[in-house]
């Protein structure tokens, strides 16, 4: 495998809200600046396609300075291991970046929660997320019946998007209580962007049902699926679907800076007001350093990327913006917090390793993360525990640890040395 | 029309916008079982964002592609399940 050595003043990984805006800061001040991201293009997640297609005129603005900005994007380029302080390795389509930096950011986002409940591996039960965005990278949907479940202000954007696409959304079932709910609602008229974003939201959505306090129990069907079926208020029904779009929330994606050696603190980076992690010369923003929403995301990019600069003022000056944002995630996370009736969803047959096909009975009689690796290869798969690990977390309390390089799965001729 | 591209999933022609996802171009052939689990089972795309590994194909013969980071190719040969 050949190699390319690429050498940045500060090197970004993540191409999302948050890394964007960190870029943005470097550059602006004439320090030089490389974002690393996985996916082909910019944008993360929830700026997926929009780089040529803003939805929202903040989106627009952002991507009107980066095009301005001399920022260096390699993208397709995934970072799997730290051979040495100040360099990484990532795996590239046809070769090995050698990326080495004085400072370093990490902005590697979120994914979603899944949790196992019977029938969860079906084809066509998929994310939230991960149906907007294969809808995103070209599938057609319209004319198809989806259900959109789980929790977060998440299901509203996707039911959403797949309505504008032309998609018949039956039904969103969030988990969340209506108290929960209420609370939220009263929480945002502190702020007023937010609360009319959920409310035009929730007016393009009027001829959606909006089921409060209601969660997937199973999914059904033969090789794909064919229906699911609901609870609310203690009474089951079945709903036929093409799709079921379901995801619990978010969570932070920590293995690089586990793999750095970064302190995590109730799952999420630790970082100082300058966003620095527990090891010198990296920062972390966005999502990684706990779940707030797109506003937090940028506004700790920018601080990221002004104190990785030097620019400690311009830093200072944001850090009630940031705060208030924070107040915001903290909303958030309290309004989505997991029910325990959830727990009680997987069957003794239900799998909840997807990779290893490691059912909930055989995990139920293990007492810890490491236990479940060695007697019944949980979370030894491909994905490395990244789906099966979050939600035995909450299953059953384990503290899920222990990255190890390289922490994607790389071709064998990415690990050696020269070939 | 947006321009197009070509791709073969599993021997039958698909046409896709250019810049789509070897993830879509499945799904559009009426294909949703993508692998099969190491037990058997049918599996799909569930993350649609390069974390879980459920939506890996053989593509142009190298296997274990994941389908939702790989986009279309003009001539590209997916093969699921294999």
């Amino acid at each position: 495998m050949s190699r390319r050595a690429v050498g940045s003043d500060v090197l970004i990984i993540g191409a999302g809200p948050a890394g964007l805006a960190a870029a943005y800061r470097v550059v602006e001040s004439g320090v030089g600046a490389s974002v690393v991201d996985d996916n082909p293009d910019v944008g993360g997640q929830i700026w997926r396609g929009e780089k040529e297609k803003p939805s929202t005129p903040e989106a627009a603005a952002w991507f009107e300075k980066i095009r301005k900005s001399k920022i260096n994007f390699i993208n397709g380029a995934r970072v799997f291991q730290q051979p040495q302080s100040g360099l990484l390795l990532a795996e590239c389509e046809n070769d090995v970046c050698e990326l080495s930096y004085q400072k370093l950011i990490l902005a590697t986002g979120a994914r979603e929660r899944f949790l196992p409940f019977p029938g969860w591996t079906l084809p066509n039960v998929m994310g939230a997320g991960g149906l907007q965005a294969l809808v995103k990278t070209g599938f057609a949907i319209d004319g198809k019946k989806v259900v959109v479940a789980g929790s977060g202000p998440l299901l509203l954007a996707v039911a959403d998007y797949l309505t504008r696409k032309g998609a018949e959304v039956i039904a969103i079932a969030e988990q969340a209580s209506r108290a929960n709910l209420f609370r939220f609602g009263l929480g945002l008229i502190n702020q007023r962007g937010k609360a009319s974003h959920a409310y035009k939201l929730k007016k393009r959505l009027r001829g959606v049902k909006y089921l409060i306090g209601c969660w997937v129990v199973a999914a059904h069907g033969v090789e794909k699926l064919e229906r699911v079926t609901l609870q609310q208020a203690g009474r089951r029904f079945d709903v036929a679907c093409d799709y079921l779009a379901c995801g619990f929330h978010l969570v932070p994606n920590l293995e690089l800076a586990e793999l750095l050696g970064c302190s995590i603190e109730d799952g999420a980076v630790r970082v100082d007001e300058f966003q620095q992690t527990s090891v010198e010369n990296v920062y972390s923003a966005g999502e990684s350093t706990g779940i707030g929403g797109l506003e937090l995301s940028l506004v700790e990019g920018e601080i990221a990327g002004l104190a990785a600069t030097g620019q400690t003022p311009k830093a200072r000056a944001l850090f009630s913006n940031r705060d208030k944002q924070r107040r915001f995630g903290h909303l958030l996370n309290r309004t989505f917090e997991l029910r325990r009736e959830l727990r009680d969803l997987p069957l003794n047959d239900t799998i909840v390793c997807r990779c290893e096909d490691v059912s909930f009975e055989r995990l139920r009689t293990s007492s810890s993360w490491r236990e479940a690796k060695l007697h019944t290869r949980c979370g030894m798969g491909p994905c490395q525990g990244r789906i099966c690990g979050t939600a035995v977390e909450f299953l059953f309390g384990w503290n899920v640890e222990s990255v190890r390089p390289p922490v994607f799965p790389v071709r064998v001729g990415s690990m050696g040395g020269e070939t | 029309m947006p321009e197009e591209v070509v791709v073969v999933v599993d021997g039958v022609l698909v046409r896709m916008p250019v810049g789509s996802m070897v993830s879509a171009a499945i799904m559009t052939a009426g294909v949703s079982s993508f692998r099969r689990s190491v037990s058997g089972e049918a599996r799909g795309l569930l993350c649609g964002m390069g974390i879980c590994f459920e939506c890996r194909v053989t593509i142009d013969l190298q296997p274990h592609c994941r389908s939702c980071q790989t986009v279309c190719q003009n001539g590209m040969d997916i093969r699921t399940c294999e």
